[in-house]
């Protein structure tokens, strides 16, 4: 059914895409490649609103997801710039 | 009994004396319950997607927006105003319902078919049924400790009146065989790569043959709106969201459980910490099951959290509760944090998977701060958790919860 609907289908309305480019991370090193892997299959109010409470093994967990069940081509080079910045930045700090 | 008509005006009253939507958005983050993660509240905003009122945006892409507290003013809830939940970014646009084709198909039928819409509407029985569309996560962002995900709070839930075509009916025509196990759903929405699982659910072949499970395609007597799975979805009275397909295009009976990461790995809660009756006997695993049917639960929608009220005066403590379809039998309303409890008055019966209105006149004794809650039990005799039964996925959030009030 995808074939069936491949040309009907796009990733998002123009409607959002104007309205998420209010969506920014906080400027620190790694933020390119985390809005580059992340930012290809969602919005980046997914790591905004999961602030606060993740420490860096709940942020491995989740890049960890992104790569084994959602099949992210992220290498382990770049899966390690992402925790890092995601555990320096939108971790619990604990 | 209280009649509808009367709820519904007084909800308006009530609505008529409190902020607009546009004000609270520009002022604060109010239409925001407490006890979210910190990161929701400098992030979340109320956006309207094409179509739909101004709604709790979590997430734009996928777009996931709850419905604000505040909405829910009776047993239904409008489509303009009813969430949105996607999985996977890459959903259709500009469907042409002329279009559309479902297919029937797998091991388990006999003869495959292809239904248009019109198929859909001409050839079988048009049946209606109200019910509750309540995603599994919702709540979800009360998790303690907190767990990820879409950080959900109360609005993740709604109550339609849904009309389609039987499942069962749809299935009878295909001959459907008595080998099937499940049958597996798939939407035309789909993943931006292509190496994240296409979301595909499956159901039990009892629940699929059961007379509630429709293929709708109008939902309060409209079509579905877009962004509720236009032109229609699957609608699985008492279960959770994550069975009612959008944008339903293919129903496969396998002969065999359905394995993919969607109904493997996703959307399972651990065996035997929940009250729940139907159990997915073919998904079933040593540690954890597939979430079924929905948890008792009720929210309070007037007033709102902080309101205040006036001392010696009778003011309205207004929701609506719900269950997996076994119906409320009650719905009792503390005043003093839990110490306490009052029934409170039950609004009309729509349906035993709808939404059940109720109200409880409070007339706070002095001025003062009153922790009030509502907690709903059903004919069962299940009643709200009365503490979170902790999953890590966060799901069946049934726990009673205060909200703060004061009174001068």
């Amino acid at each position: 059914m995808r074939l069936l609907l491949i040309t009907a289908m796009i990733a998002m309305s123009g409607f959002a895409a104007r309205a998420e480019e209010a969506v920014t991370l906080k400027e620190a090193p790694g933020r390119d490649i985390v809005e580059g892997y992340c930012g290809a299959c969602h919005s980046l109010d997914y790591p905004r609103i999961n602030a606060g409470f993740l420490n860096r093994e709940g942020w491995e967990s989740e890049v960890d997801k992104m790569i084994k069940a959602y099949g992210a081509p992220i290498g382990d080079a770049d899966a390690k710039t992402i925790v890092d910045y995601l555990t320096a930045n939108y971790g619990s700090g604990g | 009994m209280i009649s509808r008509r009367a709820l519904i005006a007084g909800g308006a009253l009530a609505l008529a004396g409190s902020a607009s939507p546009a004000r609270l958005q520009a002022a604060d983050k109010s239409f925001l319950p407490r006890g979210l993660p910190e990161g929701v509240y400098g992030t979340a905003t109320l956006e309207a997607l094409p179509g739909k009122k101004p709604l709790i945006k979590l997430s734009y892409r996928p777009p996931n927006y709850e419905t604000p507290l505040s909405y829910f003013r009776s047993e239904f809830t409008p489509n303009d105003s009813f969430f949105v939940r996607y999985h996977l970014a890459g959903i259709p646009e500009e469907i042409d319902p002329a279009q559309w084709k479902l297919t029937v198909s797998g091991e388990g039928v006999a003869r495959p078919l292809e239904l248009t819409l019109s198929d859909l509407r001409a050839n079988f029985d048009p049946v209606e049924v109200a019910a509750v569309c309540q995603c599994s996560g919702t709540r979800r962002g009360f998790s303690e400790p907190h767990v990820p995900g879409v950080q959900w709070g109360f609005g993740a839930v709604g109550n339609a009146l849904w009309k389609g075509a039987r499942l069962k009916d749809v299935l009878s025509r295909a001959n459907v065989r008595p080998e099937t196990v499940e049958v597996a759903l798939n939407g035309a929405d789909g993943p931006v790569l292509d190496g994240t699982p296409d979301f595909i659910k499956s159901i039990p072949l009892d629940k699929a043959l059961d007379e509630n499970t429709l293929i709708a395609y109008e939902m309060n007597g409209a079509p579905l709106p877009h962004y509720n799975g236009f032109p229609i979805r699957l609608v699985l009275p008492g279960w959770t969201a994550t069975y009612w397909m959008k944008h339903l295009v293919s129903i496969e009976a396998v002969t065999k459980p359905f394995a993919g990461f969607w109904m493997k790995s996703a959307y399972r809660i651990p065996s035997g910490k929940f009250p729940i009756v139907q159990h997915f006997l073919s998904q079933m695993a040593a540690a954890n099951e597939p979430i079924t049917e929905m948890v008792i639960n009720s929210m309070i929608t007037a007033p709102a959290e902080g309101f205040t009220l006036h001392a010696g005066e009778s003011a309205d403590i207004r929701g609506v509760a719900w269950d997996g379809g076994y119906g409320i039998a009650r719905v009792e309303i503390s005043t003093d944090g839990g110490d306490t409890w009052r029934e409170a008055e039950l609004g009309e019966d729509v349906g035993r998977f709808a939404f059940r209105v109720f109200r409880f006149a409070f007339v706070p004794p002095r001025p003062g701060r009153y922790q009030v809650m509502a907690r709903a039990s059903n004919t069962i005799g299940q009643t709200q958790a009365e503490k979170l039964i902790f999953n890590p996925a966060g799901y069946n959030n049934n726990v009673v919860r205060p909200l703060t009030v004061n009174a001068v």
